[in-house]
């Protein structure tokens, strides 16, 4: 049988075996902790509380300022220190709640659930936007919105996006080992809301053991299925991992829910258990600190706020001297100039390079070899994307579907001029969505 | 914290692969056939390569010191002065072996926006300057090895030719199309490497096949299906000179259409031609329909196929 997969994509070092054999450890923050009242896609969560305040764990600091935005809780007991800007990973400077921390962990009192029976759609959904959770691949995307699309009995599938196809990151892989119930858990929570949807865990097959240990936990449950996926860049993208799992495609202008299927990471699966059964909003995460500038490569489960640096030195700092250092994945994920940033909702990953590919390779001109071409999981024309988006040929950036692109990075990647074609093709689509809003 | 950290845009990671890497790996895979070149002209052949990649490199850079930009690292002066040298015959005055290489270079690729703008393969369209120069000496197949035409000539007189020998490359010809053996082995390099795929060799060798076998007047014979395959500059085309990315079409499904019609030109111009080749005149008049060919081979981007409408919010 041929492999569940996609055209395109790319096979980069995958580095997961810095940090996969070792388990997640917890780490406790240091005294200050930062909560941007921006951390997920729409409108900014609003503070409620105020300088001065005494904040226990678990509690509510800032509300949802729409119905695509999320509440932010407090991660630690303690004072708010001040309501100011402070520098985010992108580099913006975004309105954020810094608390003291007072190192007592008092807790607001979680209301565990015995099970769901009984619940409503409506009150599941509103535990889950109460949660504040949100999309936690990277995305940020508000999950109360993901699971209420307007047709629920239209969706087939709810996909558990398992694939991890980002180099280097091990964070839900580590998850997948360690809590696999609560994976499954929330996946069967999320089923509650479908009454036509069956579940599919999707794992690429590096992850045999993964696998096979969810293949044990759903065997008696016909309503799940574990996929295996091949291994190839990238197959977490939403887009990609529909049409492996399903065979269905959707535009960039399309829904998962125009083709009947909602996806969700692994650790926002996770967050929905813990929110409905254990009764605790999202205040902790898994974060993979990695890379070969990285003395000692582990997972950690982190209170959102804590800032980078303490992740860094929880991992035993720098080994030698890193050239680049990059939230997120190599692939996705942003560079970063300042240490001294929080951790999100959305922070999967700190990576420390002690080689940037990037400065190291001067960009050529383009010799058409069509790499960019074959690898382009969008199936669109890269190298003429970028031509036109450097030229701000509008017309023809649109006419040749520029807004398909994913910005997953494969045209950089395989580029053998070096030429930046995604930054430049996300250059364009940028002023193209802005100029969308207006 | 000592020091700063470099930040760019995403991806962070890049590839091995880098453009001096494939022009090199192309110069490896056509040692077999310049090898061969050597083995069965004699060190004359040798004495072209020399003349022919000088005269590349050396425009290249004087036209960098002019321009103030030099590009000659990226190594495909190098392949264009081989590919030029292995298509001319071992007989050729080395001047103008010299001259072809500047045209090659100056005329064809760098006025014309240098690597990756030009329209022609620079190699093929200094070969078929030189041939509509000095077609004597262009033509001059015989040598100390060799008298007498060579065998696509032959074939097109009626005359027997043997296969055999052909595919070996113990025949008169260019110095570097005669042995069907060595560019094969060659071809087999890219293609491991990665460097070219099927496609265009695969669909241009098939419809060539298809049309001599139609229009040939022998039927499929296949002995004289295999001598118009080994014969003229057809392998050295198919896998060398078609491949060029530059003047290739970049979508997928333009490049079998490609292929077609460097088949079907081919074709027509070995057996309706006045001539017995056909393989470098085809080739450049299909770099000039690649603009055409791209333009109605687009691929429709993923999620759009099969009459999907962008749906409109």
């Amino acid at each position: 049988m041929a492999k569940l997969t996609f055209v395109g994509g790319i096979h980069p070092y995958d580095g997961k075996d810095l940090s996969k054999d070792r388990p997640i450890a917890d780490l406790l923050p240091g005294s200050e902790l930062v909560y941007p009242l921006s951390q997920h896609i729409g409108a900014p969560a609003k503070a409620i509380v105020a300088k001065g305040d005494r904040v226990l764990m678990g509690q509510k600091i800032a509300e949802s300022g729409g119905f695509v935005s999320a509440p932010i809780y407090a991660s630690v007991s303690g004072t708010v220190k001040a309501i100011e800007t402070r520098r985010v990973v992108t580099g913006d400077l975004v309105m954020s709640i810094v608390v003291e921390n007072d190192g007592q962990y008092e807790d607001v009192g979680f209301a565990p659930r015995e099970s769901t029976r009984g619940m409503s759609r409506e009150e599941i959904v509103n535990v889950i936007k109460e949660a504040g959770i949100v999309g936690m691949g990277g995305a940020g995307f508000p999950t109360h919105v993901k699971l209420s699309p307007r047709e629920p009995e239209k969706i087939d599938y709810i996909i558990a996006n398992c694939a991890e196809c980002e180099p280097y990151l091990t964070s839900d892989y580590r998850r997948m080992l360690e809590e696999p119930e609560k994976l499954v858990g929330g996946l069967r929570i999320i089923l509650q809301l479908f009454p036509n949807a069956s579940g599919i865990l999707a794992v690429e097959d590096n992850k045999p053991d993964c696998i096979s240990l969810l293949r044990g936990i759903v065997k008696d449950d016909p309503k799940i299925t574990v996929k295996a996926l091949k291994t190839k860049y990238p197959q977490g993208g939403e887009r990609q991992l529909i049409y492996a799992v399903t065979g269905r495609k959707i535009n960039s202008a399309m829904l998962p829910a125009d083709v009947g299927c909602v996806v969700n990471n692994v650790d926002t699966v996770v967050a929905v258990y813990r929110a409905v059964m254990e009764g605790k909003p999202l205040m902790e995460r898994i974060v993979t600190v990695t890379g070969d500038a990285v003395a000692a490569p582990q997972n950690f489960r982190v209170r959102i706020g804590t800032s980078y640096n303490e992740l860094l030195e929880a991992a035993g700092g720098f080994r030698g001297t890193p050239e680049k250092i990059i939230c997120g994945g190599p692939m996705m994920g942003f560079g970063m100039f300042d240490l001294n940033v929080p951790t999100t909702k959305t922070s999967t990953a700190l990576l420390a390079l002690s080689k940037d590919d990037v400065s190291a390779m001067e960009p050529g001109p383009c010799i058409n070899c069509g790499r960019c071409v074959e690898v382009c999981p969008g199936r669109v024309i890269p190298s003429r994307l970028a031509d036109y988006a450097q030229r701000y040929d509008e017309e023809a950036f649109l006419a040749n579907h520029g807004m398909e692109c994913c910005e997953c990075g494969c045209c950089s990647f395989i580029c053998p001029a070096k030429r930046p074609l995604t930054q430049q093709i996300k250059s364009m689509r940028k002023i193209q969505l802005a100029k969308k809003k207006k | 914290m000592s020091g700063l950290f470099k930040v760019s845009s995403n991806p962070h990671i890049r590839s091995r692969v880098a453009t001096n890497g494939l022009m090199a790996a192309v110069v490896i895979a056509l040692m077999p056939a310049a090898g061969f070149g050597i083995y069965n002209f004699g060190p004359r052949a040798l004495a072209v390569y020399a003349v022919t990649i000088a005269s590349t490199l050396l425009t290249e850079y004087f036209f960098g010191l002019y321009k103030k930009k030099q590009t000659i690292t990226d190594m495909s002066a190098v392949v264009t002065g081989l590919l030029l040298a292995l298509n001319l015959p071992v007989t050729i005055p080395l001047w103008m072996a010299a001259l072809g290489g500047v045209f090659a270079i100056l005329v064809v690729k760098m006025l014309f926006g240098g690597l990756g703008q030009n329209f022609m393969n620079p190699a093929l369209a200094a070969r078929c300057f030189l041939l509509i120069s000095f077609p004597t000496a262009m033509t001059a197949f015989e040598c100390d090895a060799y008298t007498g035409a060579t065998p696509l000539a032959a074939l097109k007189a009626g005359e027997a030719v043997n296969v055999l020998d052909m595919v070996i490359g113990r025949t008169a010809g260019t110095i570097g199309e005669t042995s069907v053996f060595a560019i094969l082995a060659g071809a087999c390099i890219l293609i491991l490497l990665g460097v070219i795929d099927l496609r265009i060799p695969g669909s241009y060798i098939a419809t060539f096949v298809l049309f001599v076998g139609i229009f040939g007047g022998h039927g499929f014979h296949p002995a004289y299906l295999a001598a118009h395959l080994s014969g003229g500059g057809l392998m050295l085309g198919a896998f060398f000179m078609a491949t060029d990315y530059v003047t290739r079409p970049i979508t997928i499904r333009g490049q079998y259409v490609y292929g077609i019609v460097l088949g079907l030109l081919t074709g027509i111009f070995r057996i309706f031609g006045p001539g017995a080749e056909g393989v470098s005149y085809a080739i450049i008049l299909g770099n000039l329909l690649v603009p055409l060919i791209e333009k109605y081979t687009k691929p429709a981007a993923f999620g759009y196929e099969k009459g999907g409408k962008r749906r409109e919010k």
